[in-house]
């Protein structure tokens, strides 16, 4: 019993990394039509600001961590938008797409070739003692980001739904060119998905490095998990992240435990098929209806 | 003009440029360098590895050339990266042996050296690899040459490790399912069944994992004497941790990679105990060793790896034979490889004694280590079959 | 088209032909590996951009049909078919199993496909992996024979970039054909408008699903030559990766224009060479020009040419007219 324990928890730990590169994914989709093929690489890439800022710059840990927010908000944020996202957007959604797969192999080679093929160690923000929670054990960093995952949530929500901003985002996303009308600054409020995006990245790095260790391909796995718990989920929803995160990480762990280690990567994807052909709205996700 | 005919214009001109421009010899160069053709993984899931070995090659080839180059002339070495991709490693050393090199190195993955080797061996350039899959040398190559112990030989030494050291009746092997873990699998399995232990549990686990969780559960409920890990650096490390994290009590056992130093940096304190067979420890207690590990680490800011340490000695192998034969002949070299030695005293860059055999296998000293204080600590010395 | 141009058009493709041909002869043994694996490719590059292109789907499932193909002849060959009979296996067996894949995946919408294909990719590739009772699992298949047509052996490489070239050629005049015909004419529709094409009696699902398998068959029929190009295969080259770039090689060249395969395709296998000065850089520069190239001109290079060419058109006289200008989002 305190295997499954175990498992369930570990799953959620993992899930919540999940969770967290989802979040920023679904959210992109959701405000400004963006669908991020980079979003794995776009984590991975501020833990190496954070190294670099360490290594060359001398800084403390807690200063390099800044830098790293500071440099992905305007690298991966406005950078992006201002020069991938705005020239590709009025040619359609196929063209972007594609810029951002181009833009994932863009970062991923120049990490390797500028900073390092190697995986880095990454400094813990939070130390890994460990707890026993019902035989099972379980350590601060996995509670940390679990915790932030929440938090991350629940705030993006209440921002969406309560605060005025939030709710001109959802309207510029919603109908465009009505929000103009009503005098909405719809440039600004995407360009304030991007920020809000590139922030969590971020944080989402400097959480996940520690475990993952920093190196350039981690990008790839992370990309493909972050789109299957976003449509597992609810593309539509941002809870739907942090649903489809969890559940994917326990499955994950419980079929690699007892279906099949060959095929544990199969049965998440597996899932994704049945929830897409099933399901498309995801488990979380509200229904859309078909625009005409 | 209608779209027709633009576009088969505009493809006929772009094609007609082109190709001629890209595709044709290059300018023939001087008969005096010689060439080294690196054909190896600089991209791909082979990266990492690939580009330690290459880096390492570039290394000694600066030194060797520094100090007047083999036989008084340059040594010239170009890089061609096959991608971790076995179509386009049959290219790339399609057109290294257009350039007709002396000697070919690499590459690592055992997929892209099955796709390439027939070439150089049709080439008749003597062509060493990285790849430790025990079929490669037993497939009729004359020309290929192993710079490191392959997987079988390997795991023959960690098998009476854990018969005579460790007297495990019973193992779980946690391997990864990849090119490299599938053929230390096979040869562990062998192994294995020959001594007469008995297999606890067998769990694959994949390249890039982060999650252990599931491996660690299945291998601690197997109930084994000790647990066999063979797998990358970075996963090595996060087993490690999470077999630490979960009280795991049995001895961790490991090839080579689970003792390395970089493990035990991605690891912290979770390596310690750990224990097995090396069989290229840049940590061995030889000065020449440790002053190879030095100069690395001073010009690429990383620790060389075991793959690093191959291309290094194999290289200057290269020189110390060639050499000896007092001539820059391919074929003759090749000859001479089967059934030779090189040493520290004909060359003090190879490192350490070094045999070939008939079908190209290398023979060498190997170590028993342990992990000892965030430190690997060689325990003995396993002296090789040939003196 | 005037008889003149027509003439043009005729001679120019006939040079382009004669040119491709003639290649080989002057190139080293590398040269003609390179053109080889350009043919193979592009005859993929076609199958996805006639799903792209043409009907407007999405997959980023090619990689695993050139696979699946690659691997049935692999088999097939090695074990004493003639290579006639493994193309029209792997050929069908990628048709047959794109229909399967197709059936319930177009019925949801647009990008929802992308990320059904990328799981059956992921899938199709740990089964090449893990049933090496089947496959040769990571070991992968080895000694895979040059085919040999009616006692003429293409073993040599030129021999073998011909025949190449040749298959390139019958399935470039085969999509030049379907194009053409009224189920091309319908595969437009569908892409620029489904629901009038709907609204007008197009069977908008049989035809959506019938460029799928299409396009599926022709990643089959790729690998096909694959296989014995390279005489080895593992389940590597056939991941996500592989599919990624066939799509950026349809989108660099042109989705939906007839030439855009070619020249995509030669753009991803030439470059590499063009920038061989830039040594480990040319991956970053390779995807920084994608980005450019698409951020100016996302209709790819053929709509690149175009547009130069039309540039280039002496601008007839018009009459002064008020034109009303849209406003760019």
């Amino acid at each position: 019993m305190g295997d499954l324990i175990h498992l369930i928890t570990a799953g959620l730990a993992t899930g919540a990394i999940y969770a967290l590169v989802a979040i920023g994914f679904v959210l992109l989709w959701q405000t400004s039509q963006t669908i991020n093929f980079a979003q794995g690489q776009f984590v991975m890439l501020p833990a190496f600001f954070v190294l670099a800022a360490m290594k060359q710059g001398g800084l403390p840990l807690w200063a390099a961590v800044l830098v790293g927010i500071a440099a992905s908000v305007l690298l991966l944020g406005v950078g992006f938008k201002k020069l991938i996202v705005d020239p590709m957007r009025r040619h359609g959604v196929l063209p972007l797409v594609i810029a951002t797969v181009a833009l994932g192999l863009l970062l991923e080679e120049s990490t390797k070739t500028l900073f390092s093929a190697q995986a880095e160690a990454f400094p813990a923000l939070v130390p890994s003692t460990t707890f026993n929670v019902l035989g099972a054990p379980v350590s601060l960093q996995d509670l940390s980001i679990i915790g932030f995952a929440i938090v991350a949530v629940v705030a993006l929500q209440l921002f969406l739904t309560r605060t005025t901003t939030g709710r001109c985002m959802q309207a510029a996303a919603q109908n465009p060119e009505v929000a103009r009308i009503l005098g909405i600054p719809v440039e600004r409020m995407i360009l304030l998905t991007f920020v809000i995006n590139a922030t969590l990245v971020a944080i989402a790095s400097v959480l996940i490095s520690p475990i993952y260790l920093a190196k350039f391909s981690n990008g790839g796995a992370l990309g493909v998990a972050a789109f299957v718990a976003a449509i597992v989920g609810g593309f539509n929803q941002i809870r739907g992240a942090i649903v489809g995160g969890l559940l994917l990480g326990v499955v994950s762990n419980l079929a690699a435990a007892y279906i099949s280690a060959q095929y544990r990567d199969a049965i998440p994807l597996i899932l994704l098929i049945l929830v897409i052909l099933f399901r498309p709205r995801g488990l979380a996700g509200r229904a859309e209806e078909r625009t005409v | 003009m209608t779209i027709f005919t633009r576009t088969a214009a505009s493809a006929v001109a772009l094609l007609a440029l082109t190709l001629p421009l890209t595709l044709t010899a290059t300018a023939g160069s001087a008969a005096e360098p010689i060439k080294i053709a690196d054909v190896i993984e600089l991209s791909g899931t082979g990266a990492t590895t690939g580009t330690n070995w290459r880096n390492a090659a570039a290394m000694a080839i600066d030194e060797i050339n520094a100090k007047g180059g083999i036989l008084g002339r340059q040594v010239q070495m170009t890089d061609y990266d096959t991608q971790t991709n076995p179509g386009v490693s049959r290219a790339q050393i399609q057109k290294a042996l257009d350039g007709e090199p002396y000697v070919i190195l690499g590459p690592i993955f055992s997929g892209s050296v099955k796709a390439n080797m027939n070439l150089a061996q049709q080439a008749e350039i003597p062509q060493f690899v990285g790849a430790q899959a025990e079929e490669l040398t037993h497939l009729g190559d004359d020309y290929l040459f192993r710079a490191n112990l392959s997987q079988g030989a390997g795991m023959a030494k960690i098998a009476n490790y854990i018969h005579d050291d460790i007297k495990a009746k019973s193992i779980a092997v946690v391997w990864v399912n990849n090119d490299f873990g599938k053929g230390g699998h096979d040869a562990i399995l062998k192994q294995m069944a020959s001594a007469g232990i008995k297999i606890a549990a067998d769990i694959s686990t994949e390249s890039g994992q982060a999650d252990f969780a599931a491996d660690v559960v299945k291998a601690k409920s197997a109930n084994p004497d000790a647990i066999f890990v063979y797998s990358n650096e970075e996963e090595s490390a996060r087993f490690l941790r999470e077999a630490k994290k979960q009280g795991v009590a049995v001895p961790l056992v490991g090839e080579t990679t689970l003792l390395g130093q970089k493990v035990i940096d991605l690891a912290g304190d979770a390596a310690n105990g750990a224990r097995g067979h090396v069989s290229l420890s840049p940590d061995a207690p030889i000065p020449a060793v440790q002053a190879f590990r030095d100069n690395f680490k001073k010009r690429y800011d990383n620790l060389p790896d075991h793959a690093a340490m191959q291309a290094y000695m194999a290289v200057y192998a290269i020189k110390a034979m060639t050499e000896k034969l007092g001539k820059v002949d391919s074929k003759a070299l090749a000859a001479a490889f089967h059934g030779g030695t090189v040493t520290p005293a004909m060359e003090p860059n190879v490192l350490m004694d070094a045999s070939w055999d008939k079908n190209g296998d290398v023979d060498r000293d190997s170590f028993l280590a342990e992990v000892v204080d965030g430190k690997q600590k060689i325990v003995a010395v396993l002296p090789r079959l040939a003196k | 088209m005037t008889g003149l141009r027509r003439l043009l058009a005729i001679v120019l493709s006939l040079g382009a032909v004669a040119v491709l041909i003639a290649a080989p002869f002057d190139l080293k043994p590398y040269g003609v590996y390179i053109l080889s694996l350009w043919a193979v490719t592009a005859i993929a590059v076609i199958g996805l951009n006639l799903m792209i292109g043409y009907a407007g789907q999405v997959s980023l499932a090619q990689g695993a049909f050139v696979g699946i193909g690659a691997y049935t002849t692999a088999l097939l060959t090695t074990h004493g078919v003639p290579w006639i009979g493994a193309l029209v296996a792997s050929g069908g067996l990628s048709f047959a199993i794109g229909w399967l894949l197709g059936y319930p995946a177009l019925r949801v919408q647009h990008h929802y496909l992308a990320f059904v294909t990328l799981a059956f990719n992921t899938l199709v590739g740990l089964i090449f992996r893990n049933e090496d009772w089947l496959t040769g699992g990571i070991g992968g298949i080895s000694g895979i024979p040059r085919p040999s047509l009616l006692g003429w052996s293409t073993n040599p490489p030129r021999s073998f970039y011909l025949f190449c070239f040749a298959v390139l050629l019958l399935v470039a005049l085969a999509t030049w054909w379907l194009i053409r015909s009224p189920w091309g004419r319908a595969f437009v529709a569908l892409r620029e408008n489904p629901v009038r094409a709907l609204s007008l009696g197009v069977d908008t699902r049989r035809y959506t699903l019938l460029a799928f398998a299409l396009g599926s068959g022709l990643g089959g029929v790729a690998g096909a030559l694959y296989a014995p190009l390279v005489q080895f295969i593992d389940p590597t080259p056939f991941g996500l990766g592989f599919s990624l770039n066939l799509l950026l090689m349809v989108i660099v060249g042109g989705s939906g224009f007839f030439l855009g395969p070619f020249v995509g395709t030669l753009v991803a296998v030439l470059l590499p060479e063009w920038l061989r000065f830039a040594q480990g850089y040319y991956l970053i520069i390779y995807a920084a020009l994608v980005i450019i190239l698409l951020a100016f001109c996302p209709t790819g290079l053929m709509g690149l040419f175009g547009r130069l060419t039309t540039a280039l058109r002496p601008v007839p006289a018009r009459p002064a007219a008020a034109t009303l200008t849209e406003t760019v989002p």
